[in-house]
């Protein structure tokens, strides 16, 4: 059997485990170096996702309780698209945020901020064939945290998507444009390459704003391309 | 056709629950699934030793005729069609996981090699920018480890041993702990 794997990651474009400024990494990371693993068969494939495990109201977080959740209503929508710029369809996107006072639905989140009784803060959703995706959501709100004095996280979405194969296994973080936090954040500037960074920040878009409904952000998101020729296994 | 850089990762962060907790899959497979019934379970530990209790693996594998539920696998193979091959594992509190699933059979590996059956791990959590990859074998497999293409490419030979799943005496349960550093620090890839 041919394997085309999967294209490398270009130094810089994606985060280094021990980034020291994100002190949850320190101890967390891995210390040896990581062994270069061969794409094979195990590699290449991934599960698949019956769109029945989706409901047809599972990527509108405004629904599901007596009422509207508080906040800016937002519609998010985008392209998936692969290292060539082709569609992803079909593939499962998951999404979770805190609500708009900034306080996630969590035991463990303590922020001195009320929960919202109409938002859960979960939604999924399948790309279309042409690899678009949309969710309706009201906007986060931004949180302190205690990486750092003064830590505030900006305003951001939660996104994990599968793609074709494990090797294009993604979470990442969705972000608003014109957040003042955005450059103060040790997460987001995990990524040192500016241009792979910003491909992170949402951009308002007047298309997709609904009038008298909601503001719309477009995020596309880029999966791991793939090699052009097979590894001849 | 131009080439576009990914989407970098970001960390899956303290809550991911809200999200991901939807699809957690602790038992891959079902009663029609052909195959020895196996458990894994281990225990996640940080740097200090200390147990990881918000983290969650994702795992792939093969079913017990060694093939993939996914259209590149063309293997010349029956297929088991009530076998998936994902599970999504969270740890608890203390930082323990446990799955059961069947054990996989062998797949191919680089060149005409075969791979001693294994199981790939994705694992997130908090503090990780980037999931880690890393792979499960079995010590029931010996033979078959001892000549596994990726097993070969770790250098120091007592650093395999951290992928290999301990088998329990007389029960199909395996033991298989996670250390994201330290002198017992498990082998992850670059994949």
């Amino acid at each position: 059997m041919d394997i085309v794997g999967y294209r490398r990651i270009v130094p810089g474009t994606q985060p280094e485990y021990l980034h020291p400024a994100y002190t949850s990494s320190v101890k967390r990371s891995p210390t040896k170096k990581l062994v270069q693993l061969p794409h094979t068969l195990t590699e290449v494939t991934g599960p698949m996702f019956g769109h029945d495990k989706v409901g047809p109201d599972d990527h509108d977080l405004t629904k599901g309780h007596a009422g509207a959740p508080i906040g800016e209503r937002i519609i998010v929508s985008g392209r998936v698209l692969d290292g060539d710029g082709r569609p992803v369809p079909n593939t499962l996107v998951e999404l979770w945020q805190c609500n708009a006072t900034g306080r996630y639905r969590h035991a463990n989140d303590q922020h001195d901020a009320p929960l919202d009784p109409n938002f859960d803060g979960a939604g999924r959703s399948f790309t279309d064939a042409e690899g678009n995706y949309k969710f309706i959501t009201i906007k986060p709100g931004a949180y302190p945290w205690r990486n750092h004095f003064n830590g505030w996280r900006p305003q951001h979405l939660h996104f994990s998507l599968f793609g074709p194969s494990f090797m294009t296994r993604l979470v990442t973080q969705m972000y608003f444009p014109g957040d003042p936090l955005i450059p103060l954040d040790p997460i987001f500037n995990c990524v040192t390459d500016a241009r792979a960074r910003d491909r992170m920040i949402s951009t308002f878009d007047i298309e997709t704003t609904v009038p008298d409904f909601a503001l719309g952000y477009r995020f596309d998101i880029v999966l791991r391309g793939r090699d052009a020729t097979p590894m001849g296994m | 056709m131009s080439k576009l850089t990914p989407t970098p990762s970001q960390t899956v962060g303290p809550y991911y629950s809200i999200g991901l907790n939807w699809l957690i899959t602790t038992d891959l497979a079902r009663d029609a699934t052909t195959g020895e019934r196996i458990v894994v379970s281990g225990r996640l530990t940080d740097g200090d030793g200390a147990p990881i209790p918000d983290a969650v693996l994702e795992v792939w594998q093969a079913d017990a005729n060694g093939r993939y539920a996914h259209a590149e696998d063309t293997q010349d193979k029956p297929k088991d069609a009530t076998f998936k091959g994902f599970g999504r594992v969270p740890t608890d509190k203390d930082g323990n996981f446990v799955f059961t699933t069947i054990k996989p059979g062998a797949v191919p590996g680089p060149g005409n090699s075969l791979q001693a059956p294994h199981i790939l791990v994705a694992l997130s959590m908090r503090g990780l920018l980037r999931h880690v990859y890393t792979r499960i074998y079995f010590s029931d497999e010996a033979a078959a480890n001892a000549t596994d293409p990726i097993l070969g490419l770790i250098d120091e030979p007592a650093r395999r041993a951290t992928l290999v799943a301990q088998r329990a005496k007389g029960a199909a349960e395996y033991r298989w702990d996670i250390a994201m550093q330290g002198t017992g620090e498990t082998v992850f890839f670059d994949a």
